[in-house]
């Protein structure tokens, strides 16, 4: 019986997955789909990839809070790419009103010296701007937040444990002094129930084993995780017993009965046609049983699993929102 | 500077192309050359960057080159597949992996890069034995050396310098192929050393050793109350601990100034020679071939070599004569006939996925029609996707067959 959490309590959804599993998407999906409930969301990127502007067709984003996309519902969907430096110049003057030192600062290379080298504090002013927003107040009333949730295009899974785990990190190098105090705050945030950490995989081996590893990570760090995200899956286009009888090497009687099937429909039919059709056919049957392999280790975890279609067009011409309401219909969002 | 194509001399007398406007990448001729030492394979996360580095080695290995391939980070079991069960940071022989056809003598090694470990080795061959001993165990050498996001490039770059440096010393080995680091973005291995070592010998960390005297010194008057505000800023947001272990860090690599930048340097001009080559790897996807763009673009800049692009796990059809849009309607009439058989479904099935596939594939070939657009003069090897996961050097021959063929039209 896998666990359901309860993401409608979350207001902070970290994604991430394996370089080339299509977390930017998903990430975007998720977005869109909150914004269509007629929420006020916004959408964050810390890795300078402008992926989010290039998958909703916008403008580059910078380190401003952009609205993207306003939804008939009255939800609307803010974007922005979380830039280190200008995260550095919000935080020296929000705490110590200098972010005029700035400019000296970057002339000896000190803002290079925090942004890049300093072990943990890049990763420290980058999400405690995400943690910034998604805890600001404003606007209606004092209790009222900015945002009703904020979705972070977070890093791969090969790197998100450390990312996230700022406390561990910043405690390498600074055991006291206020760089160690935001990162306690937002460390308090992540691993609290408003936060979920969903992970995005592809049914194959190397994505999947990734998948489980960054799991298995996460709940070592005590991080809070959400939802198993399988994407790209193909429809299934034969039936089992079709995948069976195609995986068997020579079926004479299958080729004849195909080739049989195709001359009454006047497709002109050749030795190589029918061989073709039902070599490609073989492979898509190994494939197809490769991620049945895979499926089962995803179930083993126990966790919400959502399956999200491959688009045969990518995510240009409305593929976000067809990402979207799956995700909505199973109970993501 | 126009780009220079390494392999543009081989790729004219091949008369199949992958495409009209794009010569074909011929990487047998790229390994077999004994000018080529060194191959660079870079490209997007998840495009399948080790596994091609660890085919073109196996490839070359079998085919009378000694080789060794440095891999960032292995898939597990691929890792396996090449012997490579113990991360020691050493080249290990690959089993089976060595032993040329025809009498040829050549041989394959592997290693994982130990970024830490590589780190410590330098510090250790450059510093006195009593300084490295106080840098080793220095908080923020420690941090810096095991998770500073830009250290694993760095020392894949250092590593790749001491390979070729132990290769031209003791001839064990004349082709080191290298997989580059699954970075933020795949430029960062070319601009993280660089940043790393300009800022380890740079102005600012001499600031932090020595405020006083940087203050006092005629370049850095202007700068005297400037040097205040960094410190104290800088001590006010990190803590003065931190500051201090700096501090202690920077004056024990006092011996070490001006190495980190002359390395750095030094491994930016191997980057540069001739008897280096870049391959570009990419998935025929938007995002990733816009990353193998980027990266095209920027090796041009830099005056680094660049032989082509490998477009991997590209989808094929076994019978190409059937369009999409025949197939559909095939299987339409099909489910609409009055009498079926009882292979109706099936082949039912088979159109429709052959309609699904042969529109993959027909996407494919736009997204990198588009690359060779944009980039007419770099040769392209399409690699078809395996039904299989690669994780044996069963597996890692079928790609290097695949990468060494080139693409027919």
């Amino acid at each position: 019986m896998p666990e359901a959490p309860d993401l409608s309590k979350v207001r902070l959804h970290v994604v991430t997955g394996k370089g080339g599993t299509g977390k930017t998407t998903v990430a975007a999906a998720l977005a869109l789909a909150l914004t269509r409930q007629g929420k006020r969301v916004l959408l964050a990127e810390v890795e300078d990839r402008q992926g989010i502007s290039q998958t909703f067709d916008v403008p580059p984003l910078g380190h401003t809070e952009t609205r993207i996309l306003h939804d008939r519902s009255g939800g609307q969907l803010w974007a922005i790419s979380v830039d280190a430096k200008d995260s550095l110049r919000e935080y020296l003057q929000k705490f110590y009103k200098v972010g005029k030192a700035m400019t000296v600062l970057d002339r000896f290379g000190a803002v290079d010296f925090a942004t890049t080298i300093a072990p943990g504090v890049r990763d420290v002013l980058l999400i405690g701007k995400v943690y910034e927003a998604a805890g600001r107040r404003s606007g209606k009333g004092p209790a009222a937040p900015t945002y009703d949730a904020v979705v972070l295009d977070a890093p791969p899974t090969g790197r998100v444990v450390r990312f996230l785990n700022v406390n561990a990190e910043v405690a390498d190098v600074a055991k006291v002094g206020p760089i160690r105090s935001q990162a306690d705050s937002i460390t308090r945030m992540l691993r609290s129930h408003t936060t979920a950490v969903h992970v995005v995989t592809l049914l194959e081996e190397m994505p999947v084993q990734e998948t489980v590893d960054a799991l298995a990570e996460l709940r070592r760090t005590d991080l809070p995780l959400g939802a198993i995200v399988v994407n790209q899956l193909r429809d299934p286009l034969l039936t089992d017993k079709a995948l069976s009888s195609v995986r068997r090497s020579r079926n004479a009687r299958l080729a004849n009965g195909v080739a049989a099937d195709l001359a009454t429909v006047g497709v002109k039919v050749t030795d190589g046609l029918v061989a073709g059709l039902l070599a490609d056919a073989g492979h898509h049957a190994d494939r197809i049983a490769l991620e049945r392999e895979q499926d089962a280790i995803l179930a083993e975890e126990g966790r919400l699993t959502v399956r999200l279609p491959l688009l045969a067009e990518g995510t240009e011409g409305g593929g976000i929102t067809v990402l979207a309401q799956a995700l909505t219909e199973q109970g993501m969002v | 500077m126009p780009p220079r194509t390494r392999s543009a001399k081989a790729a004219s007398s091949s008369p199949s192309t992958a495409r009209p406007g794009a010569p074909g990448l011929d990487l047998a001729a790229l390994l077999t050359d004994p000018g080529t030492r060194i191959v660079v394979c870079c490209g997007a996360g998840g495009v399948g960057k080790t596994t091609t580095a660890a085919a073109l080695g196996l490839w070359a290995a079998e085919h009378g080159r000694r080789v060794v391939v440095l891999t960032i980070d292995p898939a597990r079991r691929l890792a396996q597949s090449l012997g490579l069960t113990e991360l020691d940071n050493t080249p290990r022989p690959v089993a089976g992996g060595g032993g040329g056809t025809g009498g040829s003598d050549g041989s394959l090694d592997a290693m994982m890069l130990d970024m830490k470990r590589t780190f410590d080795e330098v510090v250790e061959q450059h510093a006195t034995p009593e300084k490295a001993a106080q840098i080793l165990a220095n908080p923020f050498y420690q941090a810096v050396s095991s998770s500073f996001a830009g250290t694993q490039e760095y020392m894949a770059m250092e590593k790749l310098g001491q390979l070729r440096a132990e290769a031209g010393r003791s001839g064990r080995w004349d082709l080191i192929v290298v997989d580059t680091p699954p970075s933020r973005s795949a430029l960062d291995f070319l601009d993280a050393p660089k940043r790393l070592g300009s800022f380890l010998d740079g102005r600012f960390i001499r600031l932090l050793s020595a405020p006083a005297k940087a203050g006092g010194r005629a370049g850095f008057k202007v700068f005297s109350v400037g040097v205040n505000v960094v410190t104290s800023t800088l001590s006010r947001v990190l803590g003065g601990q931190l500051l201090q272990d700096v501090q202690t860090f920077v004056a024990a690599l006092d011996t070490m100034f001006g190495g980190f930048r002359e390395r750095a340097d030094q491994t930016y001009a191997l980057l540069k020679a001739p008897e280096t080559a870049f391959v570009v790897v990419a998935a025929p996807e938007r995002d990733a071939l816009r990353e193998a763009s980027f990266f095209a673009g920027r090796l041009d800049e830099e005056g680094m070599p660049l032989a082509g692009l490998v477009v991997n796990r590209i989808q094929r059809v076994a019978a190409p004569s059937l369009t999409a849009a025949r197939a559909l309607a095939a299987a339409e009439q099909l489910a609409d006939a009055e009498t079926r058989s009882t292979t109706a479904a099936t082949t039912q099935g088979l159109l429709r996925l052959h309609a699904a596939l042969a529109e993959t594939a027909d996407r494919q070939e736009r997204l990198a029609a588009r690359f060779t657009a944009g980039h007419p003069g770099i040769p392209v090897v399409e690699v078809p996707a395996s039904a299989q996961d690669i994780h044996d050097l069963a597996g890692l021959r079928e790609v290097a067959a695949a990468l060494t063929t080139p693409t027919p039209t």
